[in-house]
């Protein structure tokens, strides 16, 4: 029903802070609820704790003190795997690169106004061209690495494109659209690596050739860390540009937060929304290049692992900013690469990290109840919407 | 019932909405709540209504100092609120939704209909509704779907009744009958909260005003008291009520309309075969209720909604099967009906939005860039220019207030060179402050030569604008009159009159508001 007058916003109570202060400090809060959450499940699944729990009556002491070191052991574990030297920080940095590149391709469609589910889709297809061309051809250094790269950029651009063209044209939902494509994806990739093309000659489980050490990202040192990881700051500060600096940017981001008045404005709205698919994919392609390039150089059916799944939760994290996300996707690396070790030293689960990962953004999403714990927390009006938007974008 | 406000206080954060307001409502009276958007009417209401807890002061029902935490405890001492946005579901009939939350049953949890008709057939009997208990809501008119929430206030004992701008969506005729069913309402002892910022409905209908003005009463005012002393009281100021402006000198068509039928969704035919002409340096008013297919004919003319067939000329160029973007190169601005859907991008920032048609071109953008000076640059000038109240160019336009929206929206639109403006609803909303700048300023666009089509729902921005009006009705329109046409014959033609008709109907029957 339309009335004569829109009801006068309610006026909300503001702090001193910007918004992006309370924003940061939404987010170590967040981290440091994740982690109480965290500590609560070490205890309850550590041994030790509940040997000192069967007799919690004759010595409750020492409950607590297993407790707690079985607590700050993981953790502790957990910081060194993660930041505790070079080799950890270098492992860091390589688990976080295909997490960045991941992350913003699904933050610039978001700022667009679009949920894409599709990264995991687009990074395969475009570590599938990749990765071809990286054993297939035989080109002089430097060159074959460009082509290879440009290869999967292209390989993802296609497959999110093709989303951004279903979207525009016949309004089809993007999230039913990237979940199939992810499918699709996996499955030929999978049948790909069956194929004489594909398999690596002599070999019965699928995996290809290795890539040509001449499309290989260049390693820094004797770690695993290699140039992608540059590749993909640059990325960042592309995306920032274009969202920032740039007509095209102006033009997605004025879709994403109000399509309607785009329109009326004279944008075309089913243009921004294929452009948009068709950068994110290219990101999400980088991605790609990164993993069969750089860290795994044979192509295999679990080249994706599930990077571009987590690239959601770390563009979550990131709130849709090319800062953000580089720094949650640097958290998410270094948890990563710590919960390996943590699972070396104390046995405790590399799915703890997981679900550390998973509380973060949990908390980050209902800010209100992180704000319930941490009283001091001011509120701020942008505060959380972009995740509460969710679904409709 | 005797009720007493006093002292009541509200604060957002540093923002006082409402300061130890004082009112008192007596039994059987019509009780009117004056003030501009913002003014704090709403805050005041909706803490009667227990939606809202007041920071400190207290409410007073015959005598006795009482609580209220929720619209429950509301109802429960005998107060009723009529909504803006009607709080009805449409697939249910009149009866469903009177019973809604309070539904009678048979044995067994099967609904006991019978009665609830029952008691839609008594109540609309005695206060002469005309309200038929078995019609599903959505087919019926909105004047009448109005007459269904009084009927649900009136069912819960409401002896206050709280109406929330309910003139908004009705025709002339409608409010004439809003306000017969107010006064009998009246005669039965029920108290009437009115609020409203219409002047002339104020003086037809209430035995006591007051005026609210950024959250503080600043005078009770007589229905004798003429519109410009009440619009004084409202604003703060003298407020010129009559736009300044001299006779049109119109010069070619600019617009020419021929044929143009809009079908929307489910087949309804919302523009039925119109013509129309605008000529260059004239005000054509499109005049009409709600809903009349005024709306799809601007979106038409922007090329927002597909046309089912006829021509759109500008300056005699073809414009159907252009796009808004073209529609809009080639020299047509547009003021949206829904500003906050279509006028502008909420979160992004006064600067921003108005370049937000403009961006891609010198000097604001190159093709690939952003020059952000120039935005910068332009928005600091348009924001003294049009007098824009707003803390900084980089605030998010969802900051500003109703008036100042729209003059963001009105500014960038008259930055450009334009051959036709299509201001929808231009004042919807706007304080009466910025009502008198958005009028001259549109009439100052006429004097430069544009050609300029109104869109509006309001037979007082109708009079004040107009060189010609256009009455549309179900899509048709049904005359094109001068602006002098009587405000009666208006009304009668808004309700599908055709010119004569409306003439010799406006003599024999004169209704409130045309006759003050």
């Amino acid at each position: 029903m339309t009335t004569a007058t829109a009801p006068p916003a309610e006026p909300q109570e503001r702090s001193g802070l910007p918004s992006w202060a309370i924003q940061g400090l939404v987010s170590l809060s967040a981290i440091v609820l994740a982690l109480v959450v965290g500590a609560i499940l070490i205890i309850v699944g550590d041994d030790e704790v509940k040997k000192a729990a069967g007799y919690f009556g004759a010595a409750p002491l020492d409950t607590f003190s297993a407790a707690f070191s079985a607590v700050g052991e993981a953790y502790k574990a957990l910081a060194v795997g993660a930041i505790g030297g070079v080799t950890p920080i270098s492992e860091s940095l390589t688990q976080a690169t295909p997490l960045i590149c991941g992350g913003l391709a699904v933050s610039l469609a978001f700022r667009t106004g679009l949920f894409n589910i599709g990264a995991q889709g687009q990074l395969i297809m475009g570590a599938i061209l990749a990765g071809y061309v990286g054993f297939a051809w035989h080109l002089p250094p430097v060159l074959h690495l460009i082509v290879a790269i440009v290869a999967g950029l292209i390989g993802g651009a296609l497959w999110g494109g093709v989303v951004g063209l279903l979207k525009a044209r016949t309004g089809a939902h993007e999230v039913i659209v990237t979940i199939m494509l992810n499918y699709v994806a996996i499955y030929l990739l999978q049948w790909l690596l069956t194929t004489t093309t594909f398999q690596r000659p002599g070999r019965a489980d699928p995996i290809s050739p290795v890539v040509d050490a001449n499309a290989q990202y260049p390693q820094f040192g004797d770690t695993r860390l290699h140039v992608g990881f540059l590749l993909a700051l640059v990325a960042a500060v592309f995306v920032w540009w274009l969202l920032n600096k740039s007509t095209v940017g102006f033009e997605l981001r004025a879709v994403g937060a109000n399509a309607d008045a785009s329109k009326t404005a004279g944008m075309s709205v089913g243009r921004a929304y294929v452009i948009a698919m068709v950068v994110a994919g290219a990101l999400a392609g980088l991605a790609g290049t990164q993993q069969v390039l750089g860290t795994d150089l044979p192509l295999t059916d679990g080249v994706a692992a599930s990077v571009g799944f987590d690239a959601i939760t770390v563009a979550l994290l990131g709130r849709g900013t090319p800062l953000g996300t580089v720094l949650a996707g640097l958290l998410f690396g270094a948890l990563n690469a710590g919960g390996l070790q943590m699972q070396l030293i104390t046995q405790t689960p590399l799915t703890l990290t997981t679900v550390l990962q998973a509380t973060i953004v949990l908390f980050v999403a209902a800010p209100a109840l992180v704000r319930s714990v941490f009283r001091f927390l001011p509120k701020d009006r942008g505060s959380g919407t972009i995740l509460a938007k969710g679904w409709n974008g | 019932m005797h009720l007493e406000l006093s002292g009541l206080t509200k604060s957002f954060g540093s923002l006082v909405a409402n300061d130890h307001i004082d009112l008192v409502i007596e039994p059987g009276e019509i009780h009117c709540l004056l003030g501009e958007n913002g003014a704090g009417k709403s805050t005041l209401m909706n803490m009667l209504y227990g939606l809202l807890q007041p920071d400190s002061g207290e409410i007073v029902i015959d005598g006795e100092t009482v609580k209220i935490t929720s619209p429950n405890d509301a109802i429960k001492h005998g107060i009723g609120m009529v909504h803006q946005h009607f709080m009805l579901v449409p697939v249910f009939t009149v009866a469903e939704n009177i019973m809604l939350g309070r539904e009678n049953t048979h044995p067994g949890g099967v609904l006991d209909r019978k009665k609830a008709n029952k008691i839609v057939t008594e109540l609309s009997e005695r206060y002469g509704f005309e309200v038929d208990p078995e019609a599903l809501v959505e087919d019926i008119p909105v004047g009448v779907q109005q007459r269904v929430e009084i009927i649900k206030a009136l069912t819960n004992d409401a002896s206050v009744l709280i109406l929330d701008e309910p003139t908004a969506v009705l025709t002339p005729a409608e409010i004439d009958e809003l306000i017969a069913v107010m006064r009998q309402l009246k005669e039965n002892g029920t108290s009437i909260v009115f609020i409203t910022h219409k002047l002339k409905e104020v003086k037809a209908i209430a035995d006591k005003i007051t005026v609210i003005r950024r959250g503080k009463v600043v005078g009770q005012a007589e229905p004798s008291a003429t519109e410009e002393q009440l619009a004084e009281l409202m604003v703060g100021r003298a407020v010129d009520l009559v736009v300044d402006k001299e006779p049109a000198q119109p010069k070619d068509a600019v617009l020419r309309v021929t044929g143009l039928t809009v079908i929307v969704e489910r087949g309804f035919t919302a523009v039925d075969n119109i013509d129309l002409e605008v000529r260059a340096g004239e005000i054509l008013a499109v005049a009409g209720v709600q809903g009349n297919g005024q709306t799809e004919l601007a979106e038409a003319l922007l090329g927002l909604t597909p046309i089912a067939a006829g021509s759109i000329t500008l300056d005699g160029n073809e414009l159907t099967g252009k796009s808004t973007r073209q529609r809009l190169d080639a020299g047509i601005g547009y003021v949206p009906e829904d500003r906050g859907q279509d006028g502008f991008v909420g979160s992004f920032t006064v600067a921003e939005n108005l370049v937000l048609d403009l961006f891609r071109k010198a000097p604001f953008g190159n093709g690939l860039a952003l020059n952000t000076d120039a935005i910068d640059q332009n928005a600091h000038t348009r924001v003294e220019e049009y007098d824009i109240r707003t803390q900084g160019v980089d605030q998010p336009v969802s900051s500003l207030s109703g008036g100042n929206q729209q003059k963001v929206v009105l500014a960038r639109e008259l930055s450009r060179s334009l051959k036709l403006l299509v201001a929808s609803q231009p004042t919807r909303g706007v304080d009466v402050g910025s009502i008198e700048f958005v009028h001259s300023r549109i009439v100052q666009e006429r004097d430069q030569g544009t050609a300029v089509l109104i869109v509006s729902t309001e037979l007082d921005e109708i009079a004040a604008l107009a060189d010609r009006v256009a009455v549309m009705y179900r899509g048709k329109v049904v005359g094109v009159v001068p602006a002098d046409t009587p405000r009666d014959e208006l009304g009668l033609m808004m309700a599908g009159a055709s010119k004569s008709e409306a003439h010799d109907v406006a003599i024999e029957n004169p209704t409130t508001l045309g006759t003050i």
